[in-house]
């Protein structure tokens, strides 16, 4: 049932591992001797959309109503997104959520990737549907480390725990965002974990070389609950 | 004592500062570790702030440093009570990006697993919700119907609550013999319980009481916070993932989607009620028209789907579950992997549902935006 490798997938490149006999076809002839790591990936692949298919109604009317502010226009499995530059992001925001052409009312999901060999690392994403035309299109914003992304709270309320989770867990520099505060992660916590130099197992226990440090989380202010809730 | 002085002492007695109360984490109706921080004027509730993440585990990037298939059974620890369709929409996510085909048997036989599952999560909060609201008896109740619906999942798999029962094409297990015809029993069965928990609850005067007209909320402003699920439909807003986009087998059935009218707490449960009946009638056409045939497709056994990104989602019992997966094409582990959780967007929408209501209908409110904090919290 599964021990062919499908033929336009690429070749392993961990031969000891997958030792079950394979159709010769199929494989590869590959070196065994251990290699040096590759190298990171640069970038997602953005695709171009195949010629023959045609641009959806609402791609292009984001396009005629917000000239310019497309960088890119991607097409990949049944996804169409568009890639945007950040200082124009609100402005086509604002027209996605109120064109009558586009008209997505409903964002379903804000986050991120992380891609450190690239200068702007981040891609912020945003997954918007509309419930009365049923149609989804993905947003994607490019951003350095520390470069301002406007947040999209102003016309998508729900936009304000998810860009949190963008900021706690990549280090997003979300600005004009009404409550910018780490959500998953404690508050005092250092870094960010979603980030691709951040290692799985933590930075290590910094906290417990100076025991001060350990001690000062204990140390809250009296009215750390009031101050919570602004 | 003059009275100007013995007034202000009064005045100081009766002080109006606004109080602000913790809520949890340790508490029994915060269903989990979730922590509700209330600034409250006198009973009503001015504002509130939830403090999440107590039980924070990493898990996106944790499956980002393990292979396809054992992602799998890390999605079954998010949504605990609806592990199968926390299966489903990733397995369903993984196929889109490598384009496979799923042979129709396996798709009906996760159309039935995901109803089975919707109405075992929806027992669940039913029994929770009564209970928070002070209706034991209907915890008594329907958890003796979820029981069955985890003797089913054991009986297909062997694992009661976190089920690892999909695979990227397929099934890993084809039902047993007989299965079927007891999953037809049990629908026959649920389909005279219902009765009865509408008996104890829908026209009881309390429990229409501590419901109506709390929390309400309009369509616009639920589309604009983000709910999803029964909380988007009980104000009216028609969108039901397995109409608008339908996956596994769910374009080859016939069954209704329940809308509310008012957007209120006693909406929210009366469609999830409904969904109850709607969910045995899926169960009922997939069971009549199990087709035979393979229940796995054309899969590698090591999986490397080609670079790309995507985003899929289904309807899992409390809303929306998305996947954003990127794959780099070349390592047997995805670049990023993103869950859209439904429990964490629908509990964003509770500070705006408690505003100008009581303490106790916080514990209503809770219940009814139906979170699981380790789908929350991840």
């Amino acid at each position: 049932m599964a021990d062919e490798i499908k033929p336009d997938s690429p070749p392993s490149t961990e031969t000891p591992k997958v030792a079950p006999p394979k159709p010769p076809a199929s494989v590869a002839p590959k070196k065994p001797a251990a290699k040096a790591p590759p190298e990171p990936p640069s970038g997602p692949t953005d695709p171009e959309p195949p010629e023959d298919l045609e641009i959806p109604g609402y791609v292009q009317a984001l396009q005629a109503g917000v000239p310019g502010a497309v960088n890119q226009v991607t097409y990949w499995v049944g996804d169409w997104s568009v890639i945007v530059s950040a200082d124009r992001l609100l402005e086509v925001m604002n027209f996605l959520r109120n064109d009558a052409a586009t008209d997505f009312d409903y964002c379903s999901d804000i986050t991120a990737t992380d891609w450190p060999p690239r200068q702007q690392r981040f891609d912020v994403i945003y997954c918007l549907y509309s419930t009365r035309l049923r149609h989804r299109l993905r947003v994607k914003v490019r951003a350095a480390e520390g470069e301002a992304v406007s947040s999209v709270t102003g016309i998508w309320a729900g936009a304000n725990w998810l860009e949190r989770e963008v900021y706690d867990q990549f280090g997003v520099n979300i600005v004009n965002h009404p409550d910018l505060r780490r959500i998953l992660m404690p508050d005092e916590w250092q870094g960010h974990p979603q980030r691709k130099d951040y290692p799985l197992e933590g930075p290590g226990e910094f906290l417990m070389e100076d025991p001060q440090d350990w001690l000062s989380l204990w140390n809250l202010p009296d009215e750390a609950g009031e101050a919570d809730i602004e | 004592m003059t009275t100007e002085a013995s007034s202000r002492r009064i005045g100081q007695a009766f002080d109006t500062d606004e109080l602000v109360l913790n809520m949890g984490p340790q508490h029994p109706s915060t269903h989990g570790v979730l922590r509700v921080v209330l600034r409250l004027d006198g009973e009503r509730v001015v504002d509130c702030d939830c403090v999440i993440g107590y039980i924070h585990r990493g898990v996106e990037k944790l499956c980002e440093n393990r292979d396809w298939t054992q992602i799998i059974l890390l999605t079954d620890r998010m949504d605990y009570v609806a592990a199968a369709t926390s299966n489903l929409g990733y397995v369903e996510t993984v196929e889109k990006l490598m384009q496979i085909e799923v042979p129709r048997r396996a798709r009906y036989i996760r159309t039935i697993l995901a109803e089975l599952q919707r109405i075992a999560s929806h027992c669940l909060w039913l029994g929770t919700h009564a209970m928070d609201i002070g209706a034991m008896t209907v915890l008594l109740y329907s958890f003796r119907e979820r029981e069955h619906v985890l003797d089913l999942f054991e009986e297909f798999c062997g694992a009661r609550l976190t089920y690892n029962s999909m695979r990227v094409g397929g099934l890993p297990l084809d039902i047993p013999s007989g299965w079927d015809k007891r999953v037809s029993e049990f629908c026959d069965l649920m389909e005279t319980k219902l009765d009865e928990y509408e008996e104890l609850l829908t026209n009881n005067r309390i429990w229409v009481g501590r419901t109506r007209d709390v929390g309400v909320i309009s369509g616009e402003e639920a589309t604009a916070l983000g709910l999803c699920g029964p909380p988007l439909r009980g104000s009216g807003v028609l969108r039901d993932l397995r109409k608008d986009e339908p996956n596994a087998a769910y374009e080859e059935f016939d069954f209704d989607i329940p809308l509310g009218t008012r957007g209120d707490t006693y909406d929210r449960y009366l469609i999830r009620l409904e969904e109850f009946k709607q969910s045995i009638r899926i169960i009922r056409q997939a069971i009549a028209g199990l087709p035979e045939g393979p229940i796995m497709g054309k899969v590698p056994r090591l999986l490397k789907p080609p670079a790309g990104e995507t985003y899929h989602a289904i309807e899992s019992p409390k809303g929306e579950i998305g996947y954003f997966i990127a794959s780099d094409g070349r390592s047997t582990n995805p670049y990023r992997f993103r869950v859209r959780p439904p429990s964490f967007c629908n509990l964003q929408g509770l500070r705006r549902l408690v505003k100008g209501h009581l303490v106790a209908d916080v514990v209503a409110l809770i219940g009814t935006i139906d979170i699981v904090l380790g789908e929350v919290d991840r």
